[in-house]
């Protein structure tokens, strides 16, 4: 019944069937787990052809691999790749009564099958004297054609139950470029880019506030991170700034303060031995001077 | 070789999907231990065709196969809308009505 080439292939596939289909049980990522079954179910393709099935395996190819498990991989980009499983038990003893369970129903169904004696296979060469596909039409449209109608009204209403299911309906206007530029309008923001860090100031690093035209420090130029940890320095203020605002330095950090009074020249790299890598920010103007 | 092993091989994959769809506890994974389940089936079915010389089989496997393509349909879209409200695609997570 069966030729040796069959059975080659057989024994070929099916034990990376079985490995395959255990990848899925215990894959510890959802996308592996798929890629077995898509093993699984192109290796099961090739059975239905060696199996008198042409029909059946390429349907098995376009609908399974080519669809069902693309849309796996879909809902799994969707919902997360890093969904992994809680190794929690909910309820007690799941685990062991679900190996069990398993286990008990593979070796049931292997010993009724292998105590069976099954008749000689007729095979399908008769059956199939017309092609595969034209013998399948047949049996389709002519003992099947009720069930056939029942599944387009079943696969026409899964379609629409998926539209229904994950149609999301909008309960709020929606918020484009236009409404968020007119809400901030209306709340009186500042509709420009915060000022970056050093401008105007004596040095340019990024932990010294830059100043506005009084020559007082911006607060909002730092980065908050640095404002929340501490790390914030007081910007150098210009002498004469000082002398004509009558107003003390404004230092707005808490971190490591240095000399805010100081008069000389922007030149002299301010040391400051807690934060080294900020210290040498000369302005551009002393490195023109050397050179 | 007898076609017994066909019908091994399927009650193998059989096992393997129910005791994924048992132990996991990802939704999508224990989707596709039902899709296994539903395959190892189908190759049952192909090979009692092939075994009684009769084109129902795979006819009735054909058909699986369609009402497994609606059941991915209409399982995955429930499992997105409920990742959409609970943030989670865990079995585990879905425990609405438990108190």
């Amino acid at each position: 019944m069966t030729s040796g080439a069959e059975a080659v292939l057989f024994w070929c596939l099916a034990p990376l069937m079985v490995i395959a289909a255990l990848g899925l049980l215990f894959a510890r990522k959802a996308v592996h787990a798929t890629l077995c079954v898509v093993f699984v179910m192109v290796c099961l393709a090739v059975m239905y052809v060696a199996l008198e099935a042409p029909f059946l395996g390429i349907v098995q190819i376009v609908v399974y691999t080519g669809a069902v498990m693309m849309l796996f991989l879909f809902v799994i980009m969707l919902v997360g790749v890093d969904a992994s499983d809680s190794l929690v038990e909910t309820i007690r003893g799941q685990r062991l009564v679900g190996w069990l369970l398993g286990i008990g129903l593979g070796a049931v169904l292997v010993g009724v099958i292998l105590r069976v004696s099954f008749p000689a296979g007729i095979g399908l060469e008769e059956a199939n004297a017309d092609t595969n596909p034209v013998a399948i039409a047949r049996v389709l449209f002519g003992d099947f054609v009720f069930n056939l109608e029942v599944v387009g009204v079943l696969l026409i209403t899964a379609a629409l139950a998926a539209l229904t299911l994950t149609h999301k309906q909008r309960l709020t206007p929606r918020v484009g470029q236009k409404e968020r530029a007119d809400a901030r309008v209306a709340s009186g923001e500042s509709l420009v880019p915060l000022p970056a860090p050093g401008v105007y100031a004596q040095r340019n690093a990024m932990d010294v506030p830059a100043l506005d035209p009084q020559g007082r420090p911006i607060e909002a130029s730092v980065s908050r991170v640095l404002r929340v940890r501490g790390q914030e320095r007081q910007a150098p203020l210009d002498a004469q700034i000082a002398h004509l605002s009558g107003q003390g330095p404004r230092g707005v950090g808490s971190g490591p303060s240095h000399d805010v009074d100081r008069t000389d020249g922007p030149g002299e790299p301010t040391a400051d031995p807690s934060t080294p890598g900020a210290a040498d920010t000369t302005p551009p103007r002393t490195t023109e001077e050397e050179s | 070789m007898d076609m017994s092993n066909y019908l091994v091989l399927s009650a193998l994959l059989f096992s393997i999907g129910a005791a994924t769809v048992l132990l996991r506890r990802n939704a999508i994974i224990v989707f596709m231990g039902i899709e296994l389940m539903l395959n190892a089936s189908n190759l049952a079915f192909v090979t009692f065709a092939r075994m009684h010389g009769d084109l129902s089989g795979q006819v009735i496997a054909f058909f699986v196969m369609v009402v497994a393509a609606a059941e991915v349909v209409v399982g995955l879209a429930i499992i997105v809308s409920i990742f959409r409200t609970r943030r989670s695609a865990s079995v585990d997570d879905v425990n609405l009505l438990k108190n």
